[in-house]
């Protein structure tokens, strides 16, 4: 039995999903807006530091549930390996209203206009997809600005000279600084470096109707508890439900994408929340389920027209699965260092996110979010883990370390990629995701320059002992999961084209980070939301000439 | 030696309240002690191997903030794939140790046990690391998980303990 037609299906509510619902609500569409999780208000906020999307041992605090969705992750050899959400193999990054922009740190980077442009920068690479967007900074910028002033963002990135042109300032003022910021801006300064205050989806002051932050100590990994973080779940699909055009449905797995003989999409059929299959005809889909569920439901909706799954003919759905490559060093200081006021990072460096010598590219380098005690048990050097020696060093360092860490930018790998399984299911009888691949060696080396230039920074800051944080060969993805269904013109060589619209099928779109063909040097949201902007915008103006 | 003296205090009322407790569900078949997944003799090996990991000094150990009760706790909640795990290295970990030291674990004196965790076989390796996590995870996390009493660890740190920090000294900016 199907359900009353809707013009679009959203897959997803998460960054990308939440401001496509509310920008084709608004343009009169009617949307279906289907979300697997929950919807967790300030109310669920549940200050525990072994159960959240940063720290789950105990499990994830936004989804999704251990019990009904593993995944399969092959390490390096090979060898399988059966993944529950709250396992770091797993790669997960949220499953509920907002997906990570409930609970992420919230970090608002533009990309720089060489982000978009690697290819023609820096030229073609051994064993990397590594190439340009097909479309620029330019074509972005006036979207960054619309999720700036509508999700909100405050910091002051006047003071960064390498920043693409802007038209406006940030909406809201930085947060006051930190003693960590007090410490380590003069010393970038000495440097001749370029620190400022990093541009947050955070509220500084009260904005949307929404208070500010009050500096509590557990902000990344969690929902804030008086509201303050900006995601989609607080300011775009509220919105979008006050059109009164969309119908936020939770609870509801999508299992597959229906097309007709004609390869077009006719509707999606789902679980819903208790689990019975329902059929939703729609005019359009839109996919916004994040790099590893948006692959998998493309490769999951078969058909004699797409015997290996959507927009996958050439074999590229799921391939290029990136991340970053996070790396960075600590410096241990001689005089407190923590003052207890979060979220914690607040200064940044974006010197060293291109034009380094022999290397493609780098990372923006800043401070740590505040370390709660369990995070940083591992923190101490050469490999002391247990015992007198890390208890002494626990008591001596806590409050006097400073963590600098950036966002490597990964040279895209095809091998690195999202597969079907061919033996595991989920709780509802679908192939789950399989990942598997490696770093390029190249990312690598960045990593470990970055890494090099945080410990100078530490050291000039004062650190009397400092050592590198780098990253392993494995493939990444986590909550800056990207580049399963990349952008391109050459069908042969993309999914989408750059309008997002899977290239074979003509109603179907994937609007999340799945279609970044590099991931910046940078965290990926306020770029995620952008474009979302920027699609839906030509979604809605080619609907109305439609009608 | 205070910090004994409150140990042995609250392993008695402990005991005598599980005592009290088994006594009233042996009929049940349950086994006596304040565990839930440990078996008593288990208990004492992972105690030791506990105050190993976070010996006490001057500020106590993992055994006193009763890291093995969040560790037994989650071993029949979140953790319980890894009982299997726990029991099988627990069994080889003790059977090494008897032929390496003629001695089970907990009655060797301190240093000999650390001396044969330094000098751990390969194979065990695996067991002691997951040990270490989640020694780690009960004492430095949050005390409502049980393995950190009185916010031991986090004193310890000098870190605030009352989880929240901003409201009593954050005003809201005035509007205008």
């Amino acid at each position: 039995m199907s359900l009353p037609r809707v013009n679009v299906v959203v897959i997803g509510a998460g960054a990308g999903g939440g401001v496509v619902a509310k920008e084709l609500s608004q343009a009169g569409l009617r949307v279906a807006l289907l979300e697997r999780g929950r919807w967790y208000t300030a109310n669920d906020c549940r200050k525990d530091d072994l159960r959240n999307q940063r720290t789950s041992v105990l499990g994830n605090n936004s989804g999704p549930d251990d019990e009904r969705n593993p995944r399969v992750y092959l390490d390096l050899d090979g060898s399988r390996h059966l993944v529950l959400p709250s396992e770091g193999a797993y790669s997960n990054n949220a499953a509920c209203v907002g997906g990570g922009t409930l609970t992420y740190g919230a970090m608002a980077w533009r990309y720089q206009p060489k982000d978009f442009r690697m290819r023609t920068t820096y030229g073609a690479l051994e064993g990397s997809t590594l190439d340009d967007w097909p479309i620029t900074y330019d074509d972005l910028a006036p979207f960054y600005e619309k999720a700036e002033y509508e999700i909100g963002v405050s910091g002051d990135v006047s003071n960064d000279p390498f920043k693409g042109p802007r038209a406006k300032p940030l909406p809201m003022p930085p947060l006051p600084p930190t003693h960590e910021y007090e410490i380590l801006k003069p010393a970038a300064q000495r440097l001749g470096l370029h620190p400022f205050d990093i541009p947050m989806l955070r509220n500084s002051v009260p904005y949307n109707g929404r208070p500010p932050c009050m500096r509590c100590r557990w902000c990344v990994g969690f929902i804030c508890e008086v509201d303050a973080k900006c995601g989609t779940h607080n300011t775009v699909i509220p919105r979008a439900l006050a059109t009164g055009l969309c119908d936020l449905r939770l609870g509801c797995m999508v299992k597959e994408i229906l097309t007709n003989d004609q390869g077009k999409v006719t509707g999606v059929t789902y679980f819903d929340a208790h689990d019975r299959l329902q059929e939703q005809p729609t005019d359009l889909v839109v996919l916004s389920g994040a790099a590893v569920e948006s692959a998998r439901l493309l490769l999951n909706s078969k058909s004699k027209l797409f015997p290996t799954g959507l927009g996958n003919r050439f074999d590229w759905v799921g391939r290029n699965l990136q991340g970053h490559a996070y790396s960075g060093a600590i410096g241990l200081f001689d005089f407190d260092t923590y003052d207890d006021i979060g979220p914690g990072a607040n200064i940044a460096i974006c010197d060293y996110n291109h034009g380094n010598p022999g290397l493609r590219g780098g990372a923006m380098l800043a401070n740590e979010f505040i370390r709660l005690p369990y995070q940083t048990v591992n923190m101490p050097p050469d490999g002391v883990r247990w015992g007198k020696a890390h208890k002494d060093f626990m008591r001596k360092a806590y409050r006097r370390t400073i963590g600098v860490m950036g966002p490597t930018q990964e040279m895209p790998v095809f091998g690195s990629r999202v597969q079907l399984d061919p033996i595991v299911k989920d709780f509802w009888g679908m192939p789950v995701a399989q990942l598997s691949g490696y770093q390029h060696p190249h990312t690598l080396e960045i990593a470990k320059v970055m890494a090099g230039r945080a410990e100078a920074w530490l050291k000039e800051a004062g650190a009397v002992q400092t050592w590198l944080n780098l990253p392993g060969n494995g493939v990444s993805g986590g909550q800056h999961q990207a580049g399963t269904c990349r952008m391109g013109n050459d069908p042969k060589t993309s999914v989408v084209d750059s309008w997002c619209r899977v290239h074979e099928v003509d109603n179907l779109h994937v609007i999340d980070a799945s279609v970044h063909v590099t991931n910046g040097g940078f965290n990926p949201v306020l770029t995620i939301l952008a474009n979302a902007y920027r699609v839906s915008a030509h979604l809605a103006q080619s609907w109305k000439g439609k009608v | 030696m205070s910090k004994q003296g409150a140990l042995s205090r609250r392993r008695f009322l402990q005991v005598a309240a599980t005592v009290a407790a088994s006594s009233a569900v042996i009929s049940c078949g349950r086994r006596a002690g304040p565990w839930r997944f440990f078996t008593p003799a288990e208990a004492h090996t992972m105690e030791a191997l506990c105050d190993q990991i976070i010996p006490a000094d001057q500020d106590p150990g993992a055994a006193w903030a009763g890291t093995l009760y969040y560790i037994d706790s989650q071993l029949v909640g979140h953790f319980r794939r890894l009982q299997s795990a726990y029991r099988e290295g627990l069994a080889s970990f003790d059977a090494a140790c008897l032929s390496a030291n003629h001695a089970a674990f907990a009655d060797l004196p301190f240093d000999q046990q650390t001396a044969f965790l330094n000098h751990l076989p390969d194979s065990l390796q695996p067991f002691f690391h997951m040990v270490i996590s989640h020694t780690m995870q009960g004492f430095y996390g949050d005390a409502r998980h049980n393995g950190n009493r009185d916010a031991v660890s986090w004193r310890m740190l000098g870190i605030p303990v009352i989880p929240i920090r901003g409201r009593d000294q954050y005003e809201f900016p005035k509007k205008g």
